[in-house]
């Protein structure tokens, strides 16, 4: 970088017009780049500009015009807060469950023990497994004439109703044990491709120096995992909000989430309006989140050590 | 005629100490506690699994039993026959695959030109680009398709495949745009030079050296995205009626299927995880890793 | 400072079927500067990491300061290293990295403040205690990692590979200044190295390794004069030592391209007996003299390649079919194809036997 207070000449500059007011043709590259890109950027814009604006257009969208009547429904709704709630309180009880549990396994994977290449592919199949077929996967075990009861029952204990709408701990459990076992596959995934990148160097020396395995842990491979701890973590929060087909198939209608009721709106209820409404408080809150760990895990990095 | 070699006197007349293996069966123990912990996590990742498919595979009859056996004493193929021959199943079945094939190839005719791209020429604008990729990436899918649906409905494209499709695409173009430039920066730039040096038009060149290399990390990406669209659940729901994908006409049944019918829909929904991951295990780590900034 | 005490160190590393050390047993004495040298694949890498504690033996024992460390974790064994790569932190500034190890004693602040105040100022780093690694060069992440080994007060200093990242002139002058540093400090060192040039310069004593095994230990002036063996001769110096083929006739000459000159009374005795030996002579480039053709005890051979270097010339000749490398004053001119006589130092000369390539001693 030129230093700040060089001559303006001796800056570099978009050369100045010549007589004729031609300036020397840009680098091929540019325009070969921007043909290549074109197509995305077009069919992108179609397809989440035009939605975008659309969506919060039909989100304040009313028979007159503007309004904020499909907001005050969508906050009357005796389901909404419930529903707010409900995911409030998934997200934050599953994320850490899913980053500590992710980081286990990627650390158990690293140690090679053996059979690591089988664990590694059991471990990562459920993150190619659909929310919806999460769900089902673990109404198996859960509905009342299903596998967890089998056990219970064949070891001479009562069963438990886990899915009835009144017992809410359990709802909320099943919900979230489908959720981690199927989304912790990916976060398990980036870590360990974090941890490859990371030169095995690094720990020998804090190893040398001192540092025993917990130290290690945290004085040097947490700090190099950042990044990938980083993305993976506003990608899985965003992802969270969404969470929706889970509690559909295990809890049906009783265990609100803001996307269900976002389905609910619009395929049951027909009012597009407030369904839209709902994406959007959805796309404020993810975000707001995103926003706001880019800013935290940004300023640790700053601070003095 | 030896060897000439030279040592100063050990210091002293020290006695040996003797070699501690305590250190040694400390690691050997833990080494025990690594694999009882793997197994552990295996039990947890790989049992539902087996029940789904345990359920998916017993008679109807043995499945209105209680308690549920948990060995296949009952194999029979009864459920799974009548799940397939449910109403929608099996055009929801070609549906899945038309829209998992379209996607796939229409994200790869968008996707991997801007890919090269954003690997081999730094252009201006290409910073924004790339954060416009993420920004969109982060986009939740619910935000876009109730939206879609109104514009589809307007536009006549609504209920069809295509629509799906292009939802689809959507969702997939940012991460196959941002894995498949990370494969081109994976092939070294001075072998296409080379091809240049060597006679080759620009587009020769991509054509004969850098697509084999970058073969394989574009199949993955292929993968990964034809997987992503299978699964897709709420898009696929809302922007049809009829033309419905598998896991979207499984949803809308749900509430008034049998078990025994979830429990078939469930299987048959997992059934490409298992063999999806199986093929892309290798790749896993390598598109992550490349991806990650 | 501790001395090093290792013996008959076996290991094999799991998916191979060589040994990588093969009954390796070396004794460091206190405060003394080790180098392991030798080509790469040959064993010093594995045994530095044993006496570190990063891989383990299969068989054998390390014991430092009298203490039996051979299966201790590296934490355990109060070292300090110095990487090939440096393994600088990159998320820590200068002054946590050299403090590294001493945060991990759990040194008290004001006392760790003074000694990275001391490592910084010993290597220069002084104005660059508040920056973050990846605004250093590469010369300088060297030094901050050389700081935070000698901060400590460890037992042993390992150092692997040290100077080889560096390039050519700033690996000249920080040799020096590391020998500087260490003989200050007066540390046990163990120091790997493929460079003969640098074992040569820093070491008390080398050791010379081949496929596993020490080939030969002494001091470097012992090494380079007297070889064990034909691998060592060759490894140590540039240009390394000519080998030739001759024989020692029962007469007491030693025949050498056709041509005999006088062949040292031992070998000579021996051959009288035995009637007439075939053996290795070695005999270093600098120990070669140019005279004139003809004279006494010389012998005839015609020059190839003049390599002029600057403070020396390098030829290469033919001497009966064997191709020697003789180094002479830059003042000496000659062309290829001029045909001279050699005339070695005897004292000089070492002898190999033809067979086994052992050396050949009185």
């Amino acid at each position: 970088m030129a230093a700040p207070d060089a001559p303006a000449a001796a800056r570099p500059q978009v050369p100045p017009a010549g007589p004729k007011g031609r300036r020397p043709p840009r680098r091929k590259g540019n325009s070969a780049a921007l043909l290549l890109i074109a197509p995305s950027i077009v069919f992108m814009t179609l397809l989440f500009g035009w939605p975008m604006v659309s969506g919060i257009l039909q989100a304040f969208g009313g028979p007159q015009g503007l309004t904020t009547a499909n907001f005050s429904r969508m906050v009357q709704d005796p389901y909404f807060w419930s529903s707010v709630g409900n995911t409030l309180l998934l997200i934050v009880v599953m994320i850490p469950i899913q980053f500590v549990l992710a980081l286990a396994m990627a650390l158990l994977i690293r140690a090679k023990p053996r059979g690591s290449s089988a664990y590694f592919y059991i471990w990562a199949i459920p993150l190619a497994v659909s929310d919806l077929a999460a769900g089902l996967v673990w109404l198996t075990v859960f509905t009342d004439r299903g596998y967890l009861n089998s056990l219970l029952a064949s070891l001479g204990l009562a069963p438990v109703s886990w899915l009835a709408y009144d017992n809410y701990p359990s709802m909320f459990g099943a919900v979230l044990i489908a959720e981690v076992w199927r989304a912790t596959s990916l976060v398990f995934v980036i870590v360990v491709a974090g941890l490859q990148s990371i030169p095995k160097d690094y720990e020998e020396a804090a190893g040398v120096f001192g540092a025993n395995f917990w130290s290690r842990l945290w004085h040097v491979t947490l700090p190099l995992l950042r990044p990938s701890l980083q993305t993976a973590l506003i990608l899985r929060t965003i992802l969270a909000f969404q969470t929706f087909a889970v509690a559909l198939a295990l809890t049906g209608q009783n265990f609100p989430l803001v996307v269900g009721e976002t389905y609910r709106w619009y395929t049951g209820l027909q009012d597009p309006n407030v369904a839209s409404a709902l994406a959007l408080v959805v796309m404020a809150v993810s975000m707001v989140t995103a926003v706001g760990y880019l800013k935290l895990l940004r300023d640790q990095s700053e601070a003095p050590q | 005629m030896s060897h000439a070699t030279t040592s100063k006197a050990s210091a002293g007349a020290r006695p040996e100490p003797a070699v501690d293996r305590r250190p040694l069966a400390r690691q050997r123990r833990n080494r025990v506690l690594l694999q009882v912990a793997c197994i552990l996590i295996t039990l947890f990742m790989a049992l539902p699994i087996y029940l789904i498919a345990l359920a998916a595979m017993s008679s109807r009859q043995s499945l209105q039993k209680f308690p549920l056996s948990f060995i296949p004493d009952n194999f029979s193929t009864e459920t799974m026959q009548t799940f397939l021959q449910s109403t929608g199943i099996l055009g929801g079945l070609i549906n899945s695959v038309q829209v998992g094939v379209f996607t796939l190839v229409l994200s790869l005719i968008i996707g991997v030109p801007a890919g090269y791209a954003v690997a081999r020429f730094a252009f201006r604008g290409r910073d924004p680009y790339q954060l416009f990729l993420l920004f969109t990436r982060a986009l939740p899918i619910v935000v876009l398709s109730v939206p879609l649906a109104q514009l589809f409905l307007q536009t006549g494209l609504y209920d069809s495949v295509l629509a799906v499709v292009l939802l689809h695409t959507a969702l997939a173009l940012p991460t196959t745009i941002l894995i498949t430039a990370s494969v081109f920066l994976g092939v070294p730039r001075d072998v296409e030079e080379a091809a240049r040096i060597f006679g080759c038009s620009p587009v020769q060149a991509f054509l004969k050296v850098v697509l084999p290399m970058a073969v394989p990390g574009i199949a993955a990406a292929s993968i990964f995205t034809f997987v992503m669209s299978w699964n897709e659940v709420l898009g696929a729901s809302i922007l049809t009626l009829n033309q419905r994908t598998l896991p979207a006409q499984v949803l809308s049944s749900l509430a008034e299927s049998p078990l025994a019918y979830r429990f078939a829909g469930g299987f048959l929904l997992v059934v490409p995880a298992l063999v999806f991951i199986f093929f892309m295990r290798r790749y896993l780590t390598n598109m992550w890793g490349s991806t990650i900034r | 400072m501790a001395d090093i005490s290792i013996k008959g160190l076996h290991k094999t590393y799991p998916g191979s079927t060589e040994l990588a050390t093969n009954n390796v047993s070396l004794d460091v004495a206190e405060g003394e500067f080790m180098v392991l040298l030798g080509p790469s694949g040959c064993g010093k890498t594995t045994l530095l990491r044993m006496v570190a504690g990063l891989d383990f033996p299969d068989e054998g024992s390390i014991s430092i300061g009298g203490r039996d460390v051979t299966y201790l974790p590296p934490q355990d064994r109060n070292l300090s290293m110095v990487f090939q790569s440096y393994a600088v932190f990159p998320h820590r500034m200068v002054r946590t990295n050299i403090a590294f190890g001493l945060m991990m004693k759990k040194v008290p602040r004001e006392e760790m403040e003074r000694k990275v105040a001391w490592a910084a100022d010993l290597l220069q780093l002084s104005p660059y205690l508040d920056r973050y690694p990846a605004q250093l060069s590469g010369g300088q992440r060297q030094r901050v990692a050389v700081a935070r080994a000698i901060v400590m007060d460890a037992d042993v200093l390992l150092m692997d590979e040290p100077l080889s990242n560096l390039d050519a002139l700033l690996r000249l002058d920080f040799r020096a200044e590391l020998k500087k540093i260490v003989q200050q400090l007066g540390s046990t060192t163990l120091y790997v190295t493929h460079d003969q040039v640098e074992a040569m310069s820093l070491s008390d004593r080398v050791a010379v390794m081949k496929k596993g095994q020490i080939a030969q230990l002494g001091n470097p002036i012992t090494v380079y004069e007297e070889p064990a063996d034909r691998f060592v001769g060759g490894f140590i110096g540039s240009p390394p030592m000519n080998f030739l083929d001759g024989r020692i006739t029962q007469q007491g000459a030693l025949e050498v391209g056709g041509q005999s000159i006088t062949a040292p009374e031992f070998l000579a005795r021996a051959a009288a007996r035995t009637g007439g030996t075939p053996v290795m002579v070695g005999i270093r480039a600098e120990n070669i003299s140019i005279v004139e053709r003809g004279s006494s005890d010389s012998l005839d051979a015609v020059v190839e390649v003049v390599e002029p270097l600057g403070h020396a010339t390098l030829l290469t000749v033919d001497l009966g079919g064997q191709t020697v490398k003789v180094q002479v004053p830059s003042t000496v001119r000659t062309s290829s194809g001029e045909k001279l006589g050699l005339r070695f130092d005897p004292g000089a000369l070492r002898f190999f036997d033809a067979e086994t390539q052992l050396g050949l001693t009185a």
